[in-house]
């Protein structure tokens, strides 16, 4: 803070790359003990081009209104805390940099779609949760390992699901996806993904039972490939391709 | 303490500027606007098939009801609706091969944008060639 208002006081010094400016930020707030329906609120943030979108939900809750309510732990896209819907599209809050984006217009930051919203950016995650716990997302490996010691995967057996396990369960992918948004009922891209991790792993034995679980009708074949999960993915896994392998692997009746 | 309890509704909070007070439309790429257009098509198509099938079946009724209906078609508005017909055919035809493609090839998921652009110029060029001699053949009757 104090660097902003030193900058601001000396223009003539100021080098152009690290001079703050002004950008204002569109958020879809709503209070549930107030609204009864959401409403867009601006505020005008300083920044630097370095900084993120979640620097500037800090700067308005710390200095102009404390009841802005998001989410966030880690700050460093690790914990998959703060996805966010972010000029349209689902990113995580602390990995979109300012300079990324068109700050000649409003920056429109609303909660993620397809859930319910609680308060301003934060939504019931439970319902994604519910699906990601259906689809067993734990090794099942109930065979003595070979030696008695561990099991062993060679690097081309890990490599085989390596994608799939950069996962950070965000919801920005399962929140993208318009079936997700008409269909509750769906497991979501993030449920297939955390699937394929364990489908595909050399060392666990219940494969057959997860793709009995996704051979729902509401499990892989609702996927109508229009890949906003794939472009939303803030670690870039390729969960269309991770869904399509999963449909071919059902399609086999084997990993 | 509080003015009101937790729960009380007031009138909502007025809002600031923004004149759009639901949500953004979601900014999908191509996939998803591929899914849009063929959803779309696919709903006109069904009712178009549904109307065809109907009108067709009156040949079963007697045939001058048949001749009746088939000739109320010959109009310039029909043939443009004829122009927007083929359109929607021919986009979820080419686009019905993209999604084959993405599901049954291995290199599908890979190339979708590149087949998607595909599917644009292959639509332009047969509606390039289809339109112009439609509209002379409904125009020049």
């Amino acid at each position: 803070m104090s660097t902003t208002t030193i900058a601001a006081d000396r223009p003539g010094n100021a080098d152009p790359a690290i001079t703050p400016f002004t950008v204002t930020f569109l958020i879809r707030r709503f209070d549930p003990e107030v609204d009864e329906e959401p409403r867009w609120q601006d505020f005008d943030v300083e920044m630097y081009a370095t900084d993120r979108v979640l620097d500037a939900l800090h700067k308005i809750k710390w200095e102009q209104d404390g009841s802005l309510t998001f989410r966030r732990s880690c700050a460093h896209g690790i914990c998959g805390s703060d996805a966010m819907r972010i000029n349209g599209r689902n990113r995580l809050a602390c990995k979109t940099l300012i300079k990324d984006l068109d700050i000649s217009k409003p920056i429109y930051v609303e909660a993620i779609k397809g859930l319910p919203l609680e308060k301003d950016l934060i939504v019931d995650m439970e319902p994604f949760f519910a699906s990601f716990r259906e689809v067993q997302p734990f090794l099942i490996a109930n065979k003595a390992p070979e030696g008695g010691k561990e099991r062993i995967q060679t690097v081309a057996q890990r490599e085989r699901f390596d994608d799939t396990t950069k996962c950070i369960l965000c919801a920005a992918c399962t929140s993208s996806c318009p079936v997700f948004w008409t269909d509750g009922q769906y497991f979501g891209p993030a449920a297939i993904v955390n699937a394929h991790r364990f489908i595909f792993d050399s060392r666990d034995e219940d494969a057959k039972v997860r793709l009995d679980i996704l051979n729902d009708k509401e499990g892989v074949w609702r996927c109508r490939t229009t890949f906003n999960c794939s472009e939303a993915c803030p670690r870039g896994i390729q969960v269309t391709q991770a869904i399509a392998e999963v449909k071919q692997a059902i399609m086999r009746g084997k990993p | 303490m509080p003015q009101q309890t937790a729960g009380t509704l007031t009138a909502a909070k007025k809002s600031t500027t923004s004149p759009r007070p639901a949500g953004t439309l979601y900014r999908g790429r191509e996939g998803m606007w591929s899914w849009v257009l063929h959803r779309i098509t696919g709903v006109a198509i069904f009712f178009f098939l549904l109307v065809h099938i109907l009108d067709t079946a009156l040949i079963r009724v007697s045939p001058e009801a048949y001749n009746v209906v088939i000739g109320t078609y010959q109009t310039p508005l029909m043939g443009l609706g004829e122009v927007a017909l083929v359109g929607a055919i021919v986009f979820h035809a080419y686009n019905g091969i993209r999604i084959i493609l993405i599901d049954f090839w291995a290199g599908g998921v890979k190339y979708q944008k590149l087949m998607f652009y595909i599917v644009i110029a292959l639509w332009v060029i047969t509606m390039l060639g289809f339109t112009p001699r439609h509209l002379i053949n409904v125009f020049s009757h």
